[in-house]
């Protein structure tokens, strides 16, 4: 395949990863603005540093409000992250390499564009915001089953799925750092309600409540959620879950081509650090140092592949 | 405008209904039209699903349109087909004589048949194709013949699109619609299938492949990109093909060979089926601000390297003063009167025929040589007066930039509107494969519609639709 379709199809997945994650995100924050609303206005500020977007929210916005920064994140014209804007950039390089998806797959992402479209045409007002959210996170689901149930397990999948997880472990990390330090050792045993909300959202933004307490029962405790988070291997969004994707992704992308490159020695680091890591030496060591050097590393991953695989000149 | 009806190719004048239509008339008539109705917006949602849009130039904002799609097919009965398919193969072989020869000896200006400044001051003539030999000597892999009928027999050809032809990619699309939609239409009438094309395509292309190929031939689609207002149909054909969709910078020159970079390194390209313009092709040889082509890919085309179809500098026959001519060319190739008809034309850099255009104006339609989708002409009988004025000045500024022809009747095919059957113009692009191995004619084509009651231009970026086509089978 050309290296343009193989960065074109890490782009789309990425694109689309990226808007279920803010999906998830704003669905958080109005949960817990509704319910705490005295935290409302640094919840929503969390948000934004989450999503990466506060520097181009603060150009266009004097103060921060749920309303406004909903509607930021879901369509701010001006900026690059929106949902808007990212469904858009799914489905522009899905033009771009329409040849390599199935009917069904490319159908499934035009019409999630088209239906957005149409959804995000006006400011979302509060009552239908979660109406809107459900539509963005079913649309993304569609995409994802026609992706599983139609495409050829070769190369072109494994690209996508590169996509989606190097995007994933980006997400949950920052998640994490924007948190770490309700997620302290420190933090332990005092159970305040503010810390509370804290934990919930973290799990929440995930999807992960149901999952954590079946894994660490009814008492959560912050060492735990960050240990799920990030060190625990059937969580479909943690760090190591992400990182087992990668490498086995890249593995078969060794296997096809019949050649080892760079990406795949910097990926299996990864993979053992990870698989040897235990949340007390994470904590030992710093939890947020450990994430900003994740971060780093997954980024340094991400330019790795597009060189090997020559997605540019 | 004279006062007989155009030919309709569904109903006779005495609105009897003819031979090809009776069974879809039958059908038609005990079908509920609102159910019918229904069925047209299902068709443009999966047209609209598919993305097979279309971005009209100058536009901003969404500008994602979709051709509109008419339900009614265009019948063309097998008798009328075959002599149809003679007519277009003869002028096929004729038009790529036609290129060799003013590529080489020139013959045809030597033998006094065609005036040399036809060729010398034509810009799509490019100097850089004198000597060159294309593998087969095959310039014109893939032609467009537009045809329009105006009589039971008479069909007139209007244009030859011999540079990058579109539309095959609706003729496809339209047909898998009408299979899916009316299924029971194909049950209760025999129609030969146009779905090969594709498979076709490749077996042309590939058998073109150039003598330094050493392999089963690599064929690709050369793309201006996504923001092309074809691109759907690049993608479409490159898909269906099996083959790579590139754009320039996917390319590159390796080693005397035209390579495309892929995700294990570059591998040669054989045969290039490039939707760019000649002039973009290569920033070295040609408009070295091209940012769609590959440098030095032209040198590799001449060394013999790769295959280009359609090959460069076949601009030449698309152009309008040229078509004046194709009788004779027809004549001077095959040594046979052609058996299609050419519209009757005057070409305005003769002083006679200028005089008799300038007084005629209200009458005829007037075109640019080097015209393309329906810009740039005048239709006499529907212009204003302002036009008729605005166009005499332009007439007369450049009057070798124009040609002039007598205003057709166009025959009308019945389009489903709210108000049932009603006729529309329409004219039809057959599309034409060469290869050393033979020539390959899809049955039937294109068939587009001018939406707009009594409008004759057909073009899908002035407001056209197109039909499925339907060529009978011999019965």
């Amino acid at each position: 395949m050309l290296g343009k379709t193989a960065g074109g199809l890490a782009w789309m997945f990425r694109y689309l990863e990226r808007s279920e994650n803010l999906a998830r995100l704003v669905e958080t924050g109005q949960r817990i603005a509704l319910t705490r609303p005295d935290r409302a206005e640094s919840e929503w500020a969390s948000v934004l540093k989450t999503a990466g977007v506060t520097a181009s929210y603060k150009a266009h916005h004097d103060d921060v409000t749920g309303e406004q920064v909903v509607d930021w994140i879901l369509r701010g014209k001006d900026n690059h992250s929106s949902i808007l804007n990212c469904i858009e950039g799914a489905r522009m390089n899905a033009r771009l390499v329409r040849t390599a998806l199935t009917r069904e797959v490319w159908e499934a992402v035009n019409e999630c564009w088209m239906t957005l479209c149409s959804e995000l045409s006006r400011k979302v007002i509060p009552r239908d915001l979660p109406r809107t959210l459900g539509v963005i996170k079913q649309r993304s689901a569609f995409v994802r089953g026609a992706l599983h149930g139609t495409m050829l397990r070769n190369d072109i999948y494994d690209f996508a799925r590169l996509g989606t997880f190097l995007e994933r472990a980006d997400a949950t990390a920052r998640l994490l750092d924007v948190k770490y330090y309700v997620l302290l050792p420190s933090a332990a045993g005092v159970g305040s309600t503010l810390d509370n909300a804290q934990w919930e959202m973290i799990l929440r933004s995930v999807s992960a409540e149901g999952a954590f307490r079946m894994v660490h029962g009814r008492n959560r405790k912050p060492a735990d959620i960050a240990k799920f988070l990030t060190l625990d291997s059937r969580m479909p969004r943690s760090l190591a879950f992400c990182y087992s994707k990668i490498g086995d992704n890249l593995g078969y992308l060794e296997s096809d081509y019949g050649i080892r490159m760079p990406s795949h020695d910097m990926a299996e680091t990864m993979c053992q650090d990870l698989n040897h890591a235990t949340i007390e030496t994470i904590f030992e060591n710093g939890l947020h140092q450990f994430l900003q050097n994740f971060l780093k590393r997954n980024g340094e991953l991400a330019v790795q592949i597009e060189l090997d695989y020559r997605f540019s000149q | 405008m004279n006062d007989v009806s155009p030919f309709d190719e569904m109903l006779r004048s005495d609105r009897s209904v003819r031979d090809a239509y009776q069974a879809f008339e039958t059908w038609f008539s005990s079908e509920d039209p609102a159910h019918l109705r229904a069925k047209a917006r299902e068709a443009e949602a999966v047209f609209r699903l598919s993305g097979i849009t279309f971005n009209v130039y100058g536009a901003t904002g969404a500008g994602e349109r979709l051709i509109p799609f008419d339900i009614v097919p265009r019948i063309i009965a097998a008798r009328e087909w075959a002599k149809l398919s003679k007519g277009i193969e003869q002028r096929v072989r004729a038009l790529n004589a036609f290129l060799h020869d003013i590529y080489h000896r020139q013959e045809i200006v030597r033998a006094g048949v065609l005036p040399v400044e036809m060729i010398a001051r034509n810009d799509a003539f490019l100097q850089q194709m004198i000597g060159v030999d294309p593998p087969g000597g095959i310039y014109t892999h893939i032609v467009g013949v537009d045809l329009v009928r105006t009589g039971p027999d008479q069909f007139y050809v209007l244009e030859d699109n011999a540079r990058t032809p579109s539309g095959v990619s609706y003729m496809l699309e339209n047909r898998e619609t009408m299979l899916h939609m009316f299924p029971e239409l194909f049950a209760k009438n025999r129609i030969q299938r146009v779905s090969r094309y594709p498979q076709s395509l490749h077996s042309s292309l590939a058998a073109s492949a150039p003598r330094r190929c050493d392999q089963d031939p690599v064929v690709a689609v050369l793309t201006p990109g996504i923001h092309n207002s074809a691109y759907y149909e690049h993608s479409f054909l490159a898909d269906q093909m099996g083959v790579e969709l590139v754009e320039g910078h996917d390319l590159r020159v390796v080693d005397g060979r035209v390579a495309m970079r892929t995700t294990e390194g570059y591998r040669t390209i054989d045969v290039l089926y490039r939707r760019v313009d000649d002039d973009y092709l290569d920033p070295l040889n040609f408009r070295p601000d091209s940012q769609l082509g590959v440098p030095g890919i032209f040198d590799v085309y001449r060394a013999g390297g790769i295959t280009i179809a359609n090959a460069p500098g076949t601009g030449v026959s698309d152009d309008k003063a040229i078509y004046s001519y194709m009788p004779d060319i027809v004549e001077f190739y095959t040594g046979e009167k052609a058996m299609l008809e050419n519209v009757p034309t005057w070409r305005c850099s003769d002083p006679d025929s200028l005089a008799h255009v300038l007084d005629n104006l209200e009458e005829l339609v007037v075109k640019e040589v080097h015209g393309s989708g329906g810009y740039g002409m005048l239709i006499g009988p529907t212009a204003s007066k302002k036009d008729i004025r605005e166009f005499r000045a332009k007439l007369e500024a450049r009057p070798s930039n124009y040609i002039a022809q007598p205003t057709l009747a166009l025959s009308t095919c019945p389009i489903f509107s709210k108000a049932g059957l009603t006729p529309r113009h329409v004219d039809l692009r057959p599309f034409v494969l060469m290869s050393p191995n033979g020539i390959e004619i899809t049955p039937g084509g294109l068939t587009r519609v001018a939406l707009k009651k009594g409008s004759l231009v057909v073009n899908s970026s002035q407001g056209g639709g197109t039909k499925d086509t339907w060529v009978l089978e011999d019965d």
